[in-house]
């Protein structure tokens, strides 16, 4: 089990990387919402994807999953939501200011400063 | 006061919570933030002395036991860069009053000085790795709103690539995390010492230890990966990029040192090559780009690559004497960079341009101005009684003992480069003869020069003062080079 997910989130990392190398603003906010889907899959299966019961002391199970790694990926994923946050809104302000979403565009030292 | 390593976290936390709900009155945010900053500069100055006195001072937060809570660590070398970002911050905190402009301050402008400070300290002080990376991201995201805050068309540009480039480290970052976690089976920062100790010298610590060096030399500007550098910091205004040029990249170059003397120090002469290889090559691409710009932003922000690679250089050598150089170096490279953006801030306001050449002549007006902006690249070169030195000093010697000799070549030539680009700088600034008439802004300059002053002063007294530091920083960097140390007084065996 814990390859097939070593392999998912590889792929999630390949898509991420393609889409952040391209062009538009907008698939570079989709691939670093990918990077951080196979970030949180990695540190799940490498907290162990071994069967257990949920982490829940009333369920009276022989053992549990590991509370831990649910715990990190859940602070992970607050801070990612919130980063992308951010981020959709300068590429949204930086859409209206500088009329453009290729970041080709986007370089320049000597016009506009 | 068992919780006393806590309060430089807690200080500005509390204090930028306030800072939200007086975003109305520009008046009542400059009195809270400034009163902040001073107790969090006090309170730190609280915990150096209790650290001097009672060696490293944790607290386990919940009083969950060590390897199972997150446990703060106060050991000589936090508290000593904690002190020094609380007062850099509370000096630029007077330097903005006058220089960030209404519209910023308006807009929530101090409440984030103070969370990046909440940030940094916490980077600093935590003894969890987990809790580093929240700590490092507080950082960022208040670093995120710093850079754009003001939304001018450079800032919008620079803020996209900058946060993209943290996004992507953060996010190697949680992986790294991950993969400790798979073979260590803990977060606590000791704890993860004892079991790498466990485990020795195995081929998958060394691939992690690198992939932390990717991450912090994201975040610290390290050869490969510093391309974001100047870009990014060129786009915001002075008071800003003093903070950012102080604080952020040292953030990483401190994570570097204590995963590099706490985790990995088991396959040394693979990792410790490759840091110095980059520290070199750090070196070198810093020189060029100090000596080929024109402009007072950019020279000033390749000399922060330069004092980034003379410090992996130092960690690199790994011997009692460089480690010492490396915290002398890294707490007057704190100090000093600060102090000359700020001074670099009122040399771009009086001129009105950042082009070298198009200024001139500001001896004639501000002959103090230029005075002490010399003492300042004088430090900032190593020059013998200024702050510089000692650091240097110690780091070359301790590589030429360990047979670096073509690194420590390297670290002798950069200082020869900084001290050419600023000292060009100091005379393209101030003697060459301008090409037109200069503005009068003479009234408003005291308030923007003494903060920045006070800055240069700290570090002339801390070269002058060399002998009273020594005893503090040799504290340090016994924690450093011997790790039980740190894991006795953390896990309390």
């Amino acid at each position: 089990m814990e390859i097939l997910m070593c392999i998912v989130a590889g792929l999630l990392f390949a898509a991420a990387v393609y889409l952040m190398l391209s062009k538009s603003l907008l698939r570079i906010i989709i691939g670093t919402g990918l990077l951080s889907h196979g970030t949180h899959l990695m540190l799940l299966t490498m907290g162990g994807l071994k069967t257990g019961a949920v982490p829940v002391l009333g369920e009276n199970a022989a053992s549990y999953t590991d509370p831990i790694p649910q715990a990190l990926i859940l602070t992970a994923i607050v801070i990612s939501f919130g980063v992308t946050a951010v981020f959709l809104v300068i590429a949204y302000r930086a859409y209206q200011e500088l009329g453009t979403d290729n970041m080709d565009q986007m370089r320049g030292m000597e016009t506009d400063d | 006061m068992i919780n006393a390593p806590i309060l430089p976290i807690l200080i500005p936390l509390v204090a930028a919570v306030v800072l939200m709900f007086l975003s109305k009155s520009v008046k009542a945010q400059r009195i809270v933030s400034v009163a902040a900053s001073a107790a969090t500069v006090i309170a730190a100055l609280f915990v150096l002395k209790k650290v001097r006195e009672n060696g490293i001072q944790t607290v386990d937060m919940g009083s969950w036991p060590a390897p199972f809570g997150i446990t703060l660590v106060s050991d000589m070398l936090s508290i000593l860069l904690v002190l020094t970002a609380s007062i850099i911050t509370l000096c630029v905190v007077v330097y903005s009053f006058r220089s960030i402009g209404s519209g910023r301050e308006a807009f929530y402008y101090y409440p984030i000085v103070q969370f990046l400070l909440v940030g940094v300290n916490g980077s600093f002080t935590t003894g969890d790795i987990f809790n580093l990376f929240v700590f490092f991201e507080i950082m960022l995201m208040s670093s995120y709103v710093l850079i754009v805050i003001g939304g001018t068309k450079v800032q919008l540009r620079e803020s996209i690539k900058y946060v993209l480039v943290n996004v992507i480290s953060s996010a190697l970052f949680v992986i790294a995390v991950g993969y400790l976690y798979s073979m260590t089976g803990s977060l606590n920062m000791a704890h993860i010492s004892s079991r790498l100790a466990e485990i020795g010298a195995d081929p998958l610590v060394t691939v992690l230890a690198i992939l932390f060096l990717i991450v912090f030399g994201l975040k610290g500007g390290i050869f490969p990966l510093y391309f974001w550098l100047p870009g990014s910091y060129s786009a915001p205004p002075a008071p800003i990029l003093a903070l950012f040029g102080a604080l952020l990249t040292k953030v990483g170059i401190y994570a570097i040192m204590r995963t590099y003397t706490l985790f990995f120090y088991h396959d040394q002469a693979f990792t410790h090559d490759i840091l110095a290889l980059l520290a070199m090559l750090t070196m070198i691409a810093g020189s060029i780009g100090a000596l080929a710009y024109k402009d007072v932003k950019q020279i000033l922000i390749y000399n922060i690559i330069i004092a980034v690679g003379v410090l992996l250089f130092g960690i690199a050598v790994m011997t009692e004497e460089s480690m010492a150089g490396t915290v002398f170096y890294l707490v007057h490279d704190m100090i000093i960079k600060a102090g000359l953006f700020l001074l670099g801030g009122i040399m771009i306001y009086a001129a009105g341009t950042s082009n070298m050449t198009k200024m001139g002549g500001l001896i004639r007006l501000y002959p103090v101005l230029g005075w002490t902006f010399l003492v300042a690249s004088f430090a900032l070169a190593g020059i013998p009684p200024l702050s510089g030195f000692t650091g240097k000093l110690l780091i070359v010697r301790a590589g030429f003992e360990s047979g670096e000799y073509v690194g420590a070549i390297v670290v002798l030539l950069s200082s020869l480069a900084v001290l050419y680009s600023v000292v060009n700088l100091f005379m393209a600034v101030f003697w060459k003869t301008p090409e037109g008439e200069l503005p009068k802004k003479k009234t408003q300059m005291a308030s923007l020069f003494i903060p920045s002053a006070a800055l240069v002063v700290l570090s002339v007294l801390y070269g002058v003062g060399t002998e009273a530091v020594y005893p503090y920083v040799m504290q340090a960097v016994d924690a450093l080079i011997h790790p039980e140390i740190y894991i006795d007084a953390v896990l309390k065996e």
